[in-house]
C-alpha cells in the first residue's frame, strides 16, 4: 500500500537522483514517470505506482517546492485529459507501453478526430469510413473542429466501419499516425482571426489493426471514456477567487473609476456573484471526489463556465468604452494552445463563444443533465434501429 | 477552504428532521393551519425545539444548548424550507439566539437559556426585510418602559420574548407583562406570518447598549441571512423535485411532457441553479460555523445567489404544473408565497449587492 510518506520519500528520491536545476526537462520528465510519480493512480510500469489518485498532490507539491519541470498539461491537454484515460481503459498492453509514456512526458502531443462537418452534435452520424483490408484498415473522410492537429504526433480517431448496423453500432476507435501518407491538415480561421483548429482530410490512409482501440464495432463505448472526461477536464479546474475570466473585469473597474456607470456595477456584480458560486461548486464537487462521493455536478459545471465567461468578456468591452471598440492584433497565426489570458478583452469575447459549442454544445448537455441526471424521458427518436445508411442525409 | 459537503452526523440529523416532518407536516397539514386561528404550529415546535433539542443548536453547552454550530442548523433549515414548515426556527434559534449570543449581560445570559431550551420563542423585533447592518426601529426607551411601533416583525405572534432595538440599547420584552400588542398582519406568507408590534410602555430589561448593541443585531441578522439559503436550498429542491415527478406523469401530446426539450432544458437550468445554491449555502454555514473565509462575504453572496434560485424554482413549478399550479389545493403557491417573501426577508438579493460591493472593492460609481 502506498501511503503519503512513501510517497513523499519516492519523491525525494527521484529529486535526489535527478536534480532539477542540472537535469534536461525531458530526462527529469521521463524519470519521473519511470518512478512512478507522473499520475500515481495509473498502474505500475505505466508512470504510477496504482495510488489513490488524491496523493498526487502530495507528490505535486513536493516536486513544485522543489523546482521541478511539470509537463505543462494545458499544451498536452487532449493527450493527458483524453487519449490517456482512453488508451488505459480499454488499450492492449503493448499500446499501453508504446503511448503512455511519451503522451505524459510532452514528446508526443495528440489531438482528436471525432467532429465531422456532418457529425457536430449528433456525433454518432459520422460518415468517415473505415474498411478492413488484411492487417490494416483504409479509412476516408473529413474531420473538422481539430485543436492542435497541426502539431499532433498521433490522433485519436472514430470511424464508421459498419454502415449496415444502426449508426451507434458500427463505429470503431483508432489511433491515427498523423505523419502517415493520405492525412492532410489545413488550418481552419477563426472569428478571432487565428487558426487554432484545423480540418483533417483523411484519403486512403491505412491504420494498422493494431492500432485499433477495444473491439470493433465498440467505438461508440469507447468513445464515452473520452468525452466524459472531456467535460471534466473542460470545467473541472481549481481557481482561486477571481482566478477565471472574473479577475480582469474586476481589476478594469477597481482601476479605472472614469468606467464606472451604475448599469455595469450593477450587472458586474451579478456576474462576480455567479462566478464565486460556480467556483464553490467546482471546489465542492473536487471534495466529493476526495470523499469518494462523485455527484453529478460535474455535468453542468462546463455549462455553467461557458456563460459565464461569456457574460462576463461582453461585460468586460462595454466597460471599456472607447477601447472596447479596439482589438488587439488580427493577424493569423497558429498557436499550440489556447491562451485567454495573454490577449486582451476582445479576443476573450470572440473566444468565449466558443465555450458553449466545444467538448459538447451547451444544448446537448441541457438534455444530457435532464435525462441522465434528472431522469426526463427522452425526445421520440427517428433514427433509433435504422441502419447508418438508411438514415436521411 | 471550507468544508462543503455534509457530515454523517448531519446526514443523521437530516433524516430524522426529515421523517418527522413527513409525519406531521405535510402540505395538507401546513395549507389547513395556514386557514386557522394559529398560522404556527407549536406542537410541532415543541417536538423540534424541545424534544429533538433542536433550538438550542447554536448555543454552547455551558450557556444551555446543544453546543453544535451552523452547519447543523442549516441542515434544519434545509429541511423546514422543504415542507415550507410553520415554526419559528430561524426567527428563534438562529437570529434571536445569535442576537443574544452576542450580548454580555445577565438578562441576555437567561433568555439564551430559555431559547435554547425550546420552551421560550424569542424574535428580534425588527421589520423582517431588515438587512445585516442596518436595523433601526423608532421605539423610544423612557422611565425603563418602551414606546414605539414595528412593523413587519416575522413570527411575532408566536413569540413569548421580543428583542426590541430602541434608541438607547437592544432590550428584552416579555410579551405576557402588559403594555405589548402583537396585531397579526394579512402575509403574503401565512406559513411565516408578520405582525405589528406596538409598545405601549411596556416594561423592557437592557439587553446590551451601543456598539454591543449594534453588532449583536448584527450578528443575529447575518446569521438569519446566511441560514436563510440553507432553508430556500431546500424550497427549491421541493420544487425541483415535484416537477420533474408530474413532468414524468403528465400526458400531452401523445407523450410524457417531460419528454419535450424544451422543458428539459429548463428543468436542467433550474438544476443547475439549486447544485450552485447547495455550495454557496454550505459555503456560509461553515464559515459563520468556523468564522473562516469571511463569513459577511459568505453570508452576503449566500442570499444574494440563493434568493433569487428559489423564486425562481417556485415560479417554474407553478407554470410547469399548468393549470393545477394555479390551484388553492396543490401546495406549490406556498412555496412560491414562501420564496418570494424570502427573496424581500433580511435584505433583497440587491443589498446583498451592495454589501459585497463593499467587501470586495467593487465600489459603486461616484455620485456626480
Amino acid at each position: 500500500m502506498t501511503d503519503t510518506a512513501e510517497l513523499r520519500r519516492r519523491t525525494r528520491d527521484l529529486l535526489a537522483a535527478h536534480p532539477p536545476a542540472t537535469t534536461d526537462r525531458t530526462d527529469f520528465l521521463k524519470a519521473r514517470f519511470d518512478a512512478g510519480l507522473a499520475w500515481v493512480h495509473y498502474p505500475e510500469g505505466l508512470g504510477g505506482l496504482g495510488a489513490p489518485r488524491t496523493l498526487q498532490a502530495v507528490v505535486d507539491a513536493e516536486l513544485e517546492a522543489a523546482g521541478a519541470p511539470d509537463n505543462d498539461p494545458r499544451r498536452i491537454g487532449i493527450g493527458l485529459g483524453m487519449a490517456a484515460p482512453t488508451i488505459l481503459g480499454f488499450g492492449t498492453d503493448e499500446q499501453k507501453r508504446r503511448f503512455l509514456r511519451p503522451l505524459w512526458v510532452g514528446e508526443e502531443v495528440w489531438c482528436q478526430l471525432f467532429s465531422e462537418p456532418g457529425a457536430g452534435s449528433d456525433l454518432a452520424a459520422l460518415g468517415t469510413r473505415a474498411v478492413r483490408d488484411g492487417e490494416s484498415w483504409n479509412v476516408d473522410g473529413q474531420k473538422v473542429w481539430t485543436s492542435s492537429a497541426h502539431v499532433a504526433r498521433w490522433g485519436i480517431l472514430i470511424a464508421r466501419t459498419d454502415p449496415d448496423v444502426p449508426k451507434h453500432r458500427g463505429i470503431t476507435y483508432f489511433i491515427c499516425d498523423m505523419t502517415d501518407p493520405g492525412v492532410e491538415v489545413r488550418p481552419l480561421r477563426q472569428i478571432t482571426g487565428e487558426a487554432e483548429f484545423n480540418e483533417v482530410f483523411l484519403t486512403g490512409v491505412r491504420i494498422p489493426d493494431s492500432r485499433r482501440l477495444g473491439a470493433v464495432g465498440e467505438g461508440w463505448k469507447v468513445a464515452q471514456t473520452t468525452l466524459m472526461n472531456e467535460r471534466v477536464s473542460i470545467g473541472g479546474m481549481r481557481i482561486p477567487r477571481e482566478g477565471g475570466m472574473i479577475g480582469p473585469a474586476a481589476t478594469a473597474w477597481r482601476e479605472r473609476p472614469e468606467l464606472r456607470t451604475h448599469d455595469l456595477h450593477q450587472r458586474l456584480l451579478t456576474l462576480w456573484v455567479e462566478a464565486e458560486v460556480a467556483r464553490l461548486t467546482g471546489d465542492r464537487l473536487r471534495q466529493q471526489l476526495v470523499a469518494g462521493q462523485p455527484g453529478p455536478e460535474g455535468s453542468g459545471m462546463k455549462l455553467g463556465f461557458a456563460r459565464l465567461n461569456q457574460e462576463i468578456s461582453g461585460l468586460e468591452l462595454e466597460l471599456l468604452g472607447d477601447e472596447g471598440l479596439l482589438y488587439d492584433d488580427w493577424t493569423m497565426r497558429r498557436p499550440d494552445l489556447v491562451d485567454f489570458t495573454g490577449r486582451e478583452a476582445g479576443y476573450r469575447y470572440l473566444r468565449s463563444k466558443g465555450n458553449s459549442i466545444e467538448g459538447g454544445t451547451s444544448e446537448v448537455l441541457l438534455n444530457i443533465v435532464a435525462e441522465r441526471v434528472l431522469g426526463l424521458p427522452p425526445e421520440p427518436r427517428t433514427d433509433k434501429d435504422v441502419a447508418w445508411k438508411d438514415l436521411a442525409r | 477552504m471550507s468544508d462543503l459537503l455534509y457530515t454523517e452526523e448531519e446526514e443523521a440529523l437530516r433524516s430524522a428532521v426529515r421523517s418527522l416532518l413527513a409525519d406531521r407536516c405535510g402540505p395538507a397539514d401546513v395549507l389547513a393551519r395556514t386557514e386557522s386561528e394559529q398560522p404556527h404550529d407549536r406542537e410541532l415546535w415543541k417536538t423540534l425545539a424541545d424534544s429533538m433539542g433542536l433550538a438550542g443548536l447554536l448555543v454552547p453547552e455551558d450557556r444551555g444548548g446543544q453546543g453544535a454550530t451552523h452547519r447543523e442548523a442549516a441542515v434544519v433549515l434545509e429541511e423546514l424550507g422543504r415542507a415550507v414548515a410553520p415554526v419559528p426556527y430561524l426567527t428563534s434559534a438562529v437570529v434571536a439566539t445569535e442576537t443574544l449570543l452576542a450580548c454580555t449581560g445577565d438578562a441576555a445570559a437567561e433568555l439564551l437559556a430559555a431559547l435554547a431550551s425550546g420552551r421560550t420563542v424569542g424574535a428580534l423585533a425588527v421589520p423582517f426585510a431588515t438587512a445585516p447592518g442596518v436595523a433601526r426601529t423608532g421605539v423610544r426607551h423612557e422611565d425603563g418602559a418602551l414606546r414605539g411601533e414595528v412593523t413587519g416583525v416575522a413570527d411575532a405572534a408566536v413569540a413569548d420574548i421580543l428583542l426590541v432595538p430602541a434608541d438607547s440599547g437592544l432590550f428584552a420584552v416579555d410579551i405576557g407583562r402588559g403594555g405589548v400588542t402583537v396585531t397579526p398582519q394579512t402575509s403574503l406568507d401565512r406559513t411565516r406570518p408578520v405582525a405589528t408590534v406596538t409598545l405601549d410602555g411596556a416594561p423592557a430589561r437592557l439587553l446590551a447598549e451601543g456598539a454591543e448593541a449594534e453588532t449583536a443585531m448584527r450578528l443575529g441578522l447575518r446569521s438569519g441571512a446566511g441560514l436563510l439559503a440553507s432553508e430556500q436550498l431546500g424550497l427549491a429542491e421541493w420544487c425541483l423535485t415535484q416537477t420533474v415527478a408530474h413532468l414524468k406523469e403528465r400526458h400531452q401530446f401523445n407523450r410524457p411532457v417531460g419528454s419535450f426539450q424544451a422543458l428539459k432544458h429548463r428543468l436542467a437550468e433550474l438544476w443547475l441553479r439549486v447544485v450552485n445554491t447547495r455550495a454557496a449555502a454550505r459555503h456560509a454555514a461553515d464559515a459563520l460555523a468556523t468564522g473562516s473565509d469571511e463569513p459577511n462575504l459568505a453570508a452576503a453572496l449566500a442570499q444574494a445567489y440563493a434568493a433569487p434560485v428559489a423564486v425562481r424554482a417556485a415560479e417554474e413549478a407553478l407554470q410547469l404544473h399548468g393549470g393545477i399550479g394555479m390551484t388553492w389545493e396543490h401546495p406549490v403557491h406556498l412555496y412560491l408565497k414562501r420564496a418570494k417573501a424570502d427573496s424581500i426577508a433580511l435584505g433583497t438579493a440587491g443589498r446583498h449587492r451592495a454589501e459585497l460591493a463593499d467587501l470586495v472593492d467593487l465600489p459603486a460609481p461616484a455620485t456626480p
